[in-house]
């Protein structure tokens, strides 16, 4: 079994308003150096599959298919064996 | 002969009633409900996804919704040349089926926008509004998520084609930048596919459709699609 670990982010070309907004608020903290904020999302579960290639495959398929949205999302993810 | 609309009603869906009422009470339509674990469209001629928030709008708007068993019936209809409006959410699951280009992102300046908006009519000579009898239309806007995307390539191919339909613009249409209430890209209001059988709208024409709500702007959708169908 493996637990994966995907993280899902807005393409850079693609506007981020929540994160805009989270920058303003930081700098209304007075935290100035702040920049570039971008909000994802981070999903996790376990794939019941002893072959590492294969949960590979089967995470790609879902990640491609239903986590994230190639229109306007890129994703990556981590696999670590779980025993 | 009437028409009959499908309504499709997803868990979580919230203006299939009053898509319901504004196509069978008030414009003297057929209507049914359909059910999203459904297959069978019931010999529907028109299929409408309503507006709402279909699964909760988790993790993006529409994404889940479009899985639902019905779309995959739905696919197939539009895909054989069948009339599928989406409305709101409803153009938000179009989107994700990839049944229309593009994708909704939040909107500009965050705020969930509630209001009416002014539409100016790109194409009148269109099965979806053949009869519109005016350049601009009123209709409510209520959403998050109606920020129209896509890529230079898709938005160049779009305007070519003239699958834009709505453009949000002033009472005597002028499309300037102010009269965009979400930061759509064009001031994309509604698309259709290419070959025009499903249009995707982020307005709510079946809330103004009913004369005691004192704005029937949106009865005239309705109407053009009937009016093509039984042409």
């Amino acid at each position: 079994m493996y637990k994966a670990t995907v993280i899902i982010k807005r393409r850079p070309k693609i506007l981020d308003p929540q994160g805009k907004a989270v920058e303003q608020g930081a700098k209304l903290l007075g935290f100035n150096n702040v920049k570039a904020t971008r909000i994802g999302k981070y999903i996790e579960f376990f794939v019941d599959n002893k072959e590492k290639a294969s949960a590979e495959e089967e995470v790609k398929l879902l990640c491609d298919k239903l986590l994230a949205n190639p229109n306007m999302e890129d994703f990556e993810f981590t696999l670590e064996e779980v025993k | 002969m009437k028409p009959v609309f499908g309504v499709i009603v997803f868990p979580g869906s919230n203006c299939d009633h009053d898509a319901y009422y504004a196509v069978k009470k008030v414009l003297g339509y057929n209507a049914q409900f359909i059910w999203h674990k459904d297959t069978d469209l019931k010999n529907s001629d028109v299929i409408i996804l309503p507006g709402g928030f279909s699964y909760g709008d988790y993790l993006r708007t529409g994404a889940i919704a479009r899985f639902s068993p019905v779309m995959k019936s739905i696919i197939e209809f539009a895909n054989n040349g069948g009339f599928v409006i989406g409305i709101c959410n409803g153009f938000q699951i179009l989107l994700e089926s990839n049944l229309l280009p593009g994708v909704l992102l939040k909107n500009k300046k965050i705020k969930f926008e509630c209001k009416d908006v002014f539409l100016k009519v790109e194409n009148r000579d269109h099965p979806f509004t053949n009869s519109v009898d005016k350049t601009v239309l009123k209709i409510p806007i209520a959403h998050g998520d109606g920020n129209y995307f896509a890529e230079p390539d898709v938005i160049k191919s779009l305007e070519d084609k003239g699958q834009i339909v709505f453009r949000y613009s002033s009472a005597d249409g002028s499309t300037d930048d102010e009269f965009n209430p979400n930061g759509s890209i064009n001031n994309i209001a509604g698309i259709t596919n290419e070959r025009k059988n499903i249009l995707g709208l982020m307005p709510h024409p079946e809330r103004a459709s009913d004369s005691v709500l004192g704005n029937e702007d949106g009865a005239a959708i309705f109407h053009s699609i009937a009016n093509h169908i039984l042409k």
